[in-house]
């Protein structure tokens, strides 16, 4: 029954970093590049939740619709002013630059909302399943998480294969140039990947503070660090690569602290990490591009 | 010809350039080179303070008045302890500057975010102000590192609430107003044992943190000494604050009926609140970290219902000294002040007593100022009766010595036990 329990308990840790992990691979995937802010747009999508239930008194769903609303704007105006003039630079100059915005996101924040940490309104706030004479309990933020991490998967794997802009996304993916080429507007494929990644992260933004309830400026950073690591573990630029690799890292995280080591849960995950990357270096899903010289 | 003769010009603008800049910063630069004797120069030399017109300092008072620097945690995750400890220490001086005594004050409150390196950047500032006296820091491991620089500045150091021994360790210069870690450990076992509040005790505690880690050690060998038995044991990291579960199944697990948290407020409110999503009810005991728990926005108070903490002060204490404390904070801040606040009121109270009983004037240097300081503290004849309790005295290692409170949060609010 215990092991049941830590079983949910990963899983649900690990969809978070699943959702979080689907924007990263997403960005990753179209616009090849590392967009080291995601997780700082999750924690703005946090507080502008945060503030829609507690100041503004909006309903759960409204609070959900106005956050991905101003992530989405946040997503495609850091990219317009921080990442297309960098377009045709070096892909380190924008790894930079995107390190740039999430110390910029982070202090905002600090600036605007204040440094004292926020006890954050859980936005699902159903009863908790009790099962087996209440021995398992299954918190109603888990299921939500679990149901929507699926759904999103789903969704933009659909997206992606089968409408028009999911096939100038690709084709924008596979060579820049050539795209343009055949009448595909570049920039506007990537805003497009932008506002889709920032709805993302704030969906990710309330999931993640509903099942863990506190909002500091810094909240985004580390989920945004371990689901980047996911994302690399599923392989990168690959959508249910990017779910898998979120899950396990949960299950891994909560099993290592579980069984072995509540010291040593991170050492854990990442030794997980290496060893996967040792073995298969495109991630467990990822696909070997043949550089054609 | 002409190429030569601009060279010229600019090399000589360049040469009267640099020695501006070695005039402009001459009153503070022996400060920060050199350890003890010259920490003197920046303060005293009253007369070129007031001569060169571009130095910050507002003159005035500087000729007048003791220079406090203050560091802590303005921004940032710990911040509730610094606004709360620069609040207090602000009362005090207010209060002080207002009474007629001869002494004066001048207060300068620095940021660091509960950041070791950021600490020390905030300390060379207070030093190239020309502070005279430190008060501070606030948090664990920046005091760490500010001591070790005030130790070899000879700067008289009181921190209202960085409770490591190691904040003090071989520093004879470095003063506490809190308890220190073990003491805590120590008191909190004591406390459990003898209000036989649980049998059976679970600890979650930050093994990334020297404050955390320090109590732990000290009320596991205490809980021994008094037959409590500790039954689960798990620990977490700043990077895993996120997610409990395994600790308190583990707790659950194991039939304690006691959950120790010798933690942050932060990760506690977690821990209640996924506790009660598992069905999970024990009693909770906490250190002063504790404190501030209630002032977390939007947290749902009814989860520390019950939660028991030590703490030196309480807001709700009737005597005429906190209630006029508490009455002037609430009138200033808007919040109920929490121990920090009265730990920092308490320490520019002990340091103004210090300076009056060792006869200390702003015209002496910092170095003269710290052994008359340290000499003032560990007199035997000095006590002090602040907030945080009566008849303290300061041993030469620098620990204080006073009586620990029991509190519990009930209606939301701290009620003596």
């Amino acid at each position: 029954m215990t092991f049941l329990s830590y079983l949910i308990n990963g899983i649900s840790l690990g969809s978070v970093y699943a959702i979080i992990a689907l924007g990263y691979t997403m960005v990753y995937g179209i616009a090849k590049m590392l967009n080291f802010a995601h997780g700082d747009v999750i924690m703005v999508g946090g507080y502008i939740a945060f503030c829609a239930t507690s100041y503004l008194g909006l309903p759960s769903i409204a609070a959900v619709l106005l956050s991905m609303a101003v992530c989405t704007v946040l997503g495609v105006t850091i990219e317009g002013l921080a990442y297309r003039p960098l377009r045709s630079a070096p892909s380190l100059a924008v790894l930079i630059t995107a390190i740039g915005v999430s110390y910029f996101l982070q202090n905002a924040a600090l600036l605007i909302w204040g440094s004292a940490p926020k006890s954050f309104p859980s936005l699902v706030g159903l009863e908790p399943l009790r099962l087996f004479d209440g021995q398992l309990v299954i918190t109603s933020e888990a299921v939500v998480t679990v149901i929507a991490c699926i759904v999103i998967m789903v969704a933009l794997t659909l997206f992606t294969g089968e409408t028009k802009m999911g096939k100038a996304m690709r084709a924008v993916s596979e060579d820049k140039g050539a795209a343009q080429l055949m009448g595909i507007n570049v920039n506007h494929t990537i805003s497009i990947t932008f506002a889709i990644g920032s709805a993302l992260a704030a969906i990710a933004g309330v999931l993640l503070c509903s099942a863990y309830p506190v909002l500091l400026p810094t909240t985004g950073s580390m989920p945004g660090i371990k689901a980047f690591t996911a994302a690399v573990f599923g392989g990168i630029g690959s959508i249910p690569g990017a779910m898998i690799g979120g899950i396990l890292l949960g299950i891994i995280e909560i099993f290592g602290k579980a069984y072995i080591s509540t010291q040593l849960s991170d050492a854990i995950v990442f030794s997980v990490l290496i060893i996967v990357l040792l073995v298969k270096p495109t991630g467990l899903l990822g696909k070997a591009v043949n550089e054609k010289v | 010809m002409m190429k030569t003769k601009l060279l010229s010009i600019l090399l000589a603008l360049s040469m009267v350039a640099a020695l501006a800049g070695c005039g402009g910063a001459s009153s503070s630069a022996p400060a920060s080179s050199s350890a003890s004797a010259s920490s003197s120069t920046s303060a005293s030399s009253q007369e070129a303070a007031s001569s060169e017109s571009g130095d910050a300092a507002p003159e005035s008072s500087s000729a007048t008045a003791i220079k406090i620097g203050f560091i802590g945690p303005l921004t940032g995750g710990a911040a509730i302890y610094g606004n709360a400890a620069k609040n207090g220490a602000q009362i005090a001086i207010d209060e002080i500057n207002a009474l007629d005594s001869g002494i004066q004050f001048e207060f300068n409150p620095q940021d660091d975010e509960h950041d070791a390196e950021k600490s020390v950047n905030a300390y060379n500032i207070l030093k190239d102000w020309g502070m005279q006296i430190l008060c501070g820091t606030v948090t664990t491991n920046p005091c760490i590192a500010v001591g070790a620089e005030s130790y070899a500045d000879r700067i008289f150091t009181l921190t209202p609430s960085a409770s490591s021994t190691a904040v003090i360790e071989g520093k004879d210069n470095v003063f506490q107003m809190c308890f220190t870690d073990p003491n805590q450990g120590v008191a909190s076992a004591q406390y459990i044992a003898e209000q036989q509040l649980g049998s059976k005790i679970a600890v979650i505690y930050n093994n990334a943190d020297a404050y955390s880690t320090g109590i732990y050690e000290k009320f596991a060998s205490e809980a021994a000494n008094q037959g409590l038995e500790i039954v689960s044991t798990t620990t977490f990291t700043d990077d895993t604050a996120t997610d409990f579960s395994v600790q308190l199944t583990d707790a659950k697990n194991a039939g304690a009926d006691l959950l120790f948290l010798p933690i942050y407020y932060t990760p506690a409110s977690l821990i209640l609140t996924q506790a009660q999503s598992m069905g999970y009810s024990p009693k909770v005991f906490g250190v002063d970290g504790m404190d501030g728990i209630l002032t977390l926005e939007n947290f749902d108070t009814t989860l520390a219902e019950g939660v028991m903490l030590l703490t030196p002060f309480a807001a709700d204490a009737t005597d005429e000294r906190t209630v006029s404390f508490v009455q002037k904070y609430t009138e200033q801040f808007n919040e109920t002040p929490n121990q920090f606040a009265a730990d920092a009121y308490d320490c520019i109270y002990a340091i103004y007593e210090a300076c009056q009983k060792a006869g200390i004037t702003p015209d002496q240097s910092a170095a003269d100022i710290c052994e008359k300081m340290i000499a003032a503290f560990t007199a035997e004849d000095f006590t002090f009766n602040g907030l945080t309790g009566e008849g303290m005295t300061w041993s030469t290692t620098g620990e204080v010595s006073k009586a620990p409170k029991g509190m519990v949060i009930q209606n939301g609010a701290y009620t003596g036990m």
